[in-house]
C-alpha cells in the first residue's frame, strides 16, 4: 500500500498559556456567606459575564461564560432569553469549559516532515503553515483547477472555509451531517411537504397531546429544547409512544413502548397508515384540503394490516391498533417525530416518507401540538465580490446517482479523491474542519485510500482527534470560548440572534477559524473576499443592518425578533405547501419519475446469523459525537461506553457483568479495544447496543485513548440509500470474543 | 423555615447535568461529586421499567452526621440545611460512615464535603445550581413551611417517597413517583 501519508501521533507539543479577559458584563460571585459554611469555590469578588453560544453540539444554545477576576472561566450558564435552552444548558454545555481547559489541545501549527524515512510533525509558525497550505492549494489549482479542493466540515467554523473554497472556485463542501445523519429525513419530508423539519426541529412538542418516537431517543440525545419540551409534555399528560428494540429513557417514560424487531419499522408504519385509513380515523378535512394521492395510498396499504405487520415486527396487532387510535385521538396535536440520525438500512428516505405521510394523514403539519412553521431572520452577507463559477461541482461526483441529494454526499467526495482510469473531476486536496472523519465516516478502507491519494490534507481542530494524524498540516483552532464567531441566526417559534464573543484570550498559539480562513485567502490573492481587519467589523456591519449593534448584543447576548408570519396554518387562508402542486404528496410523482417507488414499500433486511447480534448505536446525554470523550468535566460521568447485552444472551455466552470482551463483526473486523459488558433487561436478545464516540485510538487524547470501543470501525457493511446517498449503518452484526484476539494486519 | 427538595422521577432523564452544574458552581474537584444519578431497572424484557433519580445529601431532620461529628463541624444552618464547617473539620470520616445515603466524601484538601443546597445561592433567593440547570425541570426546591411554595404544592398533588426511611433520619429529599 502507498504510504506517503503515515499516521502520526501528535505528541503534546506546546507553549505556555496566557489568558486575558474580554467581556463587558459584570457579575458578583455571591455575597460572602458566613464563615462556618463549607464552600469550595466562592470568592466574593466581581467577575465578568461574557455572551457566548455553545459549540459542543449543533443545538448552539446561547449562554453566559462567567469569568473570575483571575481570568478563569468558572462556569457557563444558559441565556434565559434563548428559546433553544431557556437558561438551562445540557450537561455537555455546562461542562463545555472542559473543551477550553483540556491540556491535550492542539497548541501550535504542525507540518509533516520526513527525516531518514521517518515521518513526523514539526512545530511551525503560523506563517510557515499558512504559506505551505496556500502554496499547495495554488499548485493543485494550476494542475487540476480550483474545484479539486474539497472541504469536510461540522460546526461554526465550517462557514469560513466554505467561504474560502467558494472564493477560490470550488463548491465541493460536504458535511457528515447529511449523508451520515439527517439526510434521509430531510429528503423524505421535502418530497412530502415541500420542506424539511430543519434544525432545531420544528416539532411542537411542548403543546402536543401525543408524541411518537421511532428509534429517536430524546433524553439520551440531549437536544436541549426538545428534551425540555418533552418534559413539559409529560407534565401536561401527553401520551408518548416509543418504538425501539431497547428500553430507551424515552421508552421508559412512555405510555406505550413497542419493543420492535430491529429493521422492521417500515412495516409498523405501513400498518399504522392502514389502520388510520381503513378504520376511518385519519383527519379527513385536512387530507381533503391539503393532500393529494390519498386514493393511491389507500389502495397501496390495503394489505399492510396489523396482522401482516405482527409477523414481521413482533408487535401485537392489538397494540398496533391501539397506538394508531391514540394518535388519531390526539390529532392534529400529534407528532410522529422525524428523528435525526436516520441513516439505518438504506431505504431510509422511504421510511421517512412513511413518517411524513402519517403526519399528513393526522393533520400534524401546520397545527398546534404538531409541526409548526419556523421563522428566522436573514442576516445580510458581508459584502464581497461574486464567487467565481466552478467548472464542476459536487453534483458531478454523484455520477448520475442519488438524484434527490440536496447537499453534497461525503462519500462521493471521498470517492472522487481516489484516482482511477478515465476518472475526471478528481479531488486532490481536503480541508477538514471540526469533524473527525475517522470516527464519523463508515467505509474506512475507501477513506484511507482517498487520504493516501491527496496532494494536500489540512486539518483544523481544537483537539488532536484521529484525523489530525493523517494531515500534512495541522492548524490549531481556539475553542468557542476564545473567539468571536458568526452570529447564530436561528429559525424557531420566534427568530433569534445570538452573539459569541471571547470569554478569554486564546490559549497557546491557537487562532479563530475566521482568521485562519482570511490568512489563507489573502495568500491566495483573494483579499477582496476578506475586506475587513477583524471579524468584529463583520459583526458590527451585520448587526447594524438588522437594527442592532455589537454593544447591544454584548450586553444581552441574545435578541428575540418579533414574529411576522403565522405559527400554524390559518384555516381561513388558501394555504399552499412548498411542493410542485402546493399539496402534500402522499403519492410522490417526483420519486416515480426518477424511477423510485412513489409510495413506501416494506423491504426485508438481512438478519443476524446464529451467534451474531445486530449492532445498534446511539447517544448518551453527557457526550456528543466523539468530541467529548476527553473532556475532563464530563468523563467522570461516563468514562467509557459499554456493550449492552440481554441477560439471556449473557448466560448463553457465559459472560459476566463488567467483563471485558472484544466484538467481531460479520466481516471479521474486530474492535480495536475491549469493551465492558453491561448485562441489562433494557435490550432485546437479538441486538447489542453501544454509545457512539468512544474507543479513541489516538494516544494524544490522553484520557480517551483506549477507553471503550468505536462503533464506526465495526460498520463495514453500508447500505446506500439510492435516493439521496445516505449511508445505512444498522445492518452490521457482531459476536463476542472473550479473549484477546490475535492482532492481524490492519489498515 | 424548612428547605427541602422534590425530584420528579417521571421527568428525570438521568442526563447528569445536575452533577456537572454542581461541580462548576461549587468547584468540586474532578473525580468527586456532591450529587449523582441512580438508575434502577426492574422487570424482565419487555416488561421493564426504569427509575432515574438525582441523589444528594438528604439534609435530614434527624441527622446522624451532625450527631456523630466530634468537633461540631457538621451542623445545621437556618432552614435545616446541613453543612460542614471545613475549618473545624478534622477529616475523621465518622460522618461518612454514619450517612445512610453515602452523600459525603473526603475532599483532597483534608475535610469532608457534601451538598450544601447551594446555600450561598439560596441566601440570595436563587435555586441551587442543580435545580436551576435541570433541562427537564424535574427538581423543585423550596420552603416546606410556606404553603404557597412550589414544593408544597407538588407534594400535595403527587405520590412521593423518600430514600431509606427505615433509617429514621427524616430525609428532606422527596421523590415523586
Amino acid at each position: 500500500m502507498h504510504t506517503r501519508r503515515n499516521f502520526i501521533k501528535i505528541s503534546s507539543l506546546g507553549l505556555g498559556a496566557t489568558a486575558l479577559t474580554a467581556g463587558i458584563v459584570n457579575w458578583a460571585l455571591g455575597t460572602p456567606i458566613s464563615k462556618n459554611v463549607s464552600n469550595g469555590s466562592q470568592s466574593s469578588a466581581a467577575g465578568k459575564k461574557v455572551a457566548t453560544y455553545c459549540e459542543v453540539c449543533f443545538w448552539k444554545c446561547a449562554g453566559w461564560a462567567y469569568v473570575t477576576p483571575n481570568n478563569e472561566i468558572q462556569k457557563i450558564i444558559g441565556n434565559s432569553d434563548d428559546p433553544q435552552c431557556n437558561g438551562r444548558l445540557c450537561p455537555r454545555g455546562t461542562g463545555g469549559v472542559g473543551m477550553f481547559s483540556d491540556t491535550d489541545r492542539l497548541k501550535t501549527p504542525l507540518i509533516r516532515v520526513t527525516k531518514g524515512g521517518v515521518q513526523s510533525y514539526r512545530e511551525a509558525t503560523w506563517d510557515e503553515a499558512l504559506d505551505f497550505v496556500a502554496a499547495k492549494m495554488k499548485s493543485i489549482s494550476e494542475k487540476h483547477g480550483p474545484e479539486s479542493m474539497a472541504l469536510f466540515n461540522h460546526g461554526s467554523s465550517g462557514k469560513y472555509f466554505t467561504h474560502l473554497l467558494n472564493s477560490f472556485g470550488s463548491n465541493n463542501v460536504a458535511a457528515p451531517s447529511f449523508a451520515q445523519c439527517r439526510g434521509p429525513r430531510d429528503t423524505g419530508f421535502e418530497l412530502t411537504f415541500g420542506e424539511s423539519v430543519s434544525s432545531p426541529e420544528v416539532t411542537d412538542i411542548r403543546d402536543t397531546r401525543c408524541l411518537v418516537l421511532i428509534g429517536s431517543h430524546i433524553g439520551e440525545n440531549m437536544h436541549n429544547g426538545q428534551v425540555q419540551e418533552m418534559s413539559e409534555a409529560i407534565d401536561k399528560g401527553a401520551v408518548i409512544i416509543t418504538i425501539d428494540p431497547r428500553l430507551s429513557t424515552a421508552a421508559s417514560k412512555s405510555k406505550f413502548w413497542l419493543p420492535i424487531k430491529p429493521s422492521t419499522d417500515l412495516a409498523l408504519l405501513l400498518a399504522w397508515i392502514h389502520v388510520l385509513i381503513y378504520d376511518d380515523r385519519y383527519n379527513k378535512a385536512y387530507v381533503e384540503k391539503y393532500a393529494e394521492g390519498f386514493n393511491e395510498l389507500k389502495e397501496h396499504v390495503k394489505d399492510y394490516t396489523p396482522e401482516w405487520a405482527y409477523g414481521i415486527t413482533t408487535i401485537k396487532p392489538e397494540l398496533i391498533r391501539n397506538t394508531a387510535r391514540e394518535m388519531a385521538n390526539a390529532a392534529p396535536s400529534v407528532i410522529i417525530h422525524p428523528g435525526r440520525h436516520t441513516t439505518w438500512y438504506g431505504d431510509d428516505v422511504q421510511r421517512s416518507r412513511a413518517i411524513a405521510i402519517l403526519n399528513g394523514l393526522l393533520g400534524a403539519w401546520g397545527n398546534r401540538g404538531g409541526i409548526y412553521f419556523k421563522e428566522g431572520i436573514k442576516v445580510p452577507e458581508f459584502p464581497h465580490p461574486e464567487y467565481p463559477k466552478p467548472a464542476w461541482s459536487w453534483r458531478d461526483t454523484l455520477n448520475g446517482r442519488y438524484p434527490f441529494a440536496k447537499e453534497a454526499v461525503t462519500n462521493t467526495i471521498i470517492e472522487a479523491s481516489i484516482p482511477g482510469e478515465g476518472k475526471t473531476n478528481l479531488i486532490k486536496g481536503w480541508i477538514v474542519s471540526g469533524t473527525n472523519l475517522i470516527v464519523s465516516i463508515p467505509l474506512k478502507e475507501q477513506l484511507m485510500k482517498a487520504m493516501q491519494s491527496l496532494d494536500l490534507l489540512v486539518v483544523v481542530d481544537t483537539m488532536p482527534m484521529e484525523i489530525t494524524g493523517y494531515a500534512d498540516v495541522v492548524l490549531p483552532e481556539c475553542t468557542y470560548l476564545e473567539r468571536y464567531d458568526d452570529l447564530r441566526a436561528s429559525a424557531h417559534r420566534e427568530p433569534t440572534l445570538a452573539l459569541r464573543m471571547p470569554a478569554v484570550e486564546p490559549l497557546y498559539e491557537t487562532k479563530p477559524a475566521w482568521w485562519i480562513s482570511k490568512q489563507i485567502g489573502e495568500r491566495l490573492g483573494l483579499s477582496a473576499f476578506y475586506n475587513y481587519k477583524d471579524f468584529k467589523e463583520v459583526l458590527e456591519w451585520q448587526l447594524n443592518k438588522v437594527g442592532s449593534s455589537l454593544a447591544e448584543m454584548e450586553r444581552i447576548g441574545l435578541k428575540k425578533i418579533e414574529r411576522k408570519t403565522p405559527l400554524y396554518i390559518d384555516p381561513a387562508s388558501d394555504f399552499q405547501f412548498k411542493t410542485p402542486t402546493g399539496k402534500i404528496q402522499f403519492n410522490s410523482k417526483e420519486l416515480q419519475e426518477a424511477g423510485f417507488d412513489a409510495m413506501p414499500k416494506y423491504t426485508v433486511h438481512p438478519q443476524p446469523e446464529d451467534g451474531f447480534y445486530r449492532l445498534i448505536y446511539g447517544r448518551a446525554p453527557m457526550h456528543t459525537f466523539s468530541r467529548t470523550a476527553n473532556n475532563r468535566n464530563l468523563v467522570a460521568l461516563m468514562p467509557e461506553n459499554s456493550v449492552w447485552v440481554n441477560p439471556q444472551v449473557a448466560e448463553l455466552w457465559g459472560i459476566k457483568k463488567d467483563q471485558y470482551v472484544w466484538l467481531k463483526n460479520q466481516d471479521g473486523v474486530v474492535s480495536n479495544f475491549s469493551v465492558k459488558v453491561r448485562i441489562t433487561e433494557r435490550i432485546r436478545w437479538d441486538s447489542v447496543y453501544i454509545v457512539h464516540g468512544f474507543g479513541h485510538h489516538h494516544k494524544p487524547l490522553t484520557y480517551a485513548f483506549g477507553r471503550g470501543i468505536n462503533d464506526t470501525e465495526l460498520i463495514t457493511s453500508v447500505k446506500i440509500d439510492p435516493i439521496m446517498g445516505g449511508t445505512g449503518m444498522r445492518g452490521n452484526f457482531v459476536t463476542f470474543l472473550k479473549t484477546m484476539p490475535k492482532k492481524e494486519a490492519r489498515l | 423555615m424548612r428547605y427541602a427538595m422534590a425530584i420528579d422521577t417521571r421527568k428525570c432523564v438521568g442526563c447528569s447535568d445536575c452533577v456537572v452544574a454542581c461541580q462548576t458552581e461549587n468547584n468540586v474537584p474532578v473525580g468527586f461529586c456532591r450529587d449523582w444519578v441512580v438508575e434502577v431497572v426492574d422487570g424482565t424484557y419487555p416488561n421493564v421499567s426504569i427509575e432515574l433519580r438525582s441523589e444528594r445529601c438528604n439534609h435530614c431532620n434527624n441527622s446522624p452526621c451532625v450527631r456523630c461529628c466530634p468537633t461540631g463541624a457538621s451542623h445545621f444552618e437556618d432552614g435545616g440545611i446541613v453543612v460542614v464547617n471545613y475549618n473545624k473539620c478534622i477529616g475523621c470520616g465518622a460522618c461518612i460512615e454514619s450517612c445512610p445515603y453515602e452523600a459525603r466524601y473526603s475532599h483532597p484538601d483534608g475535610y469532608v464535603d457534601k451538598c450544601t443546597f447551594c446555600i450561598h445561592r439560596v441566601r440570595q433567593g436563587l435555586d441551587p445550581a442543580c435545580v436551576s440547570v435541570c433541562p427537564t425541570k424535574c427538581m423543585y426546591f423550596g420552603d416546606m413551611d410556606d404553603p404557597n411554595s412550589g414544593i408544597v404544592n407538588v407534594l400535595k398533588n403527587r405520590k412521593f417517597k423518600s430514600l431509606a426511611p427505615e433509617a429514621g433520619t427524616k430525609p428532606q429529599i422527596f421523590y415523586l413517583v
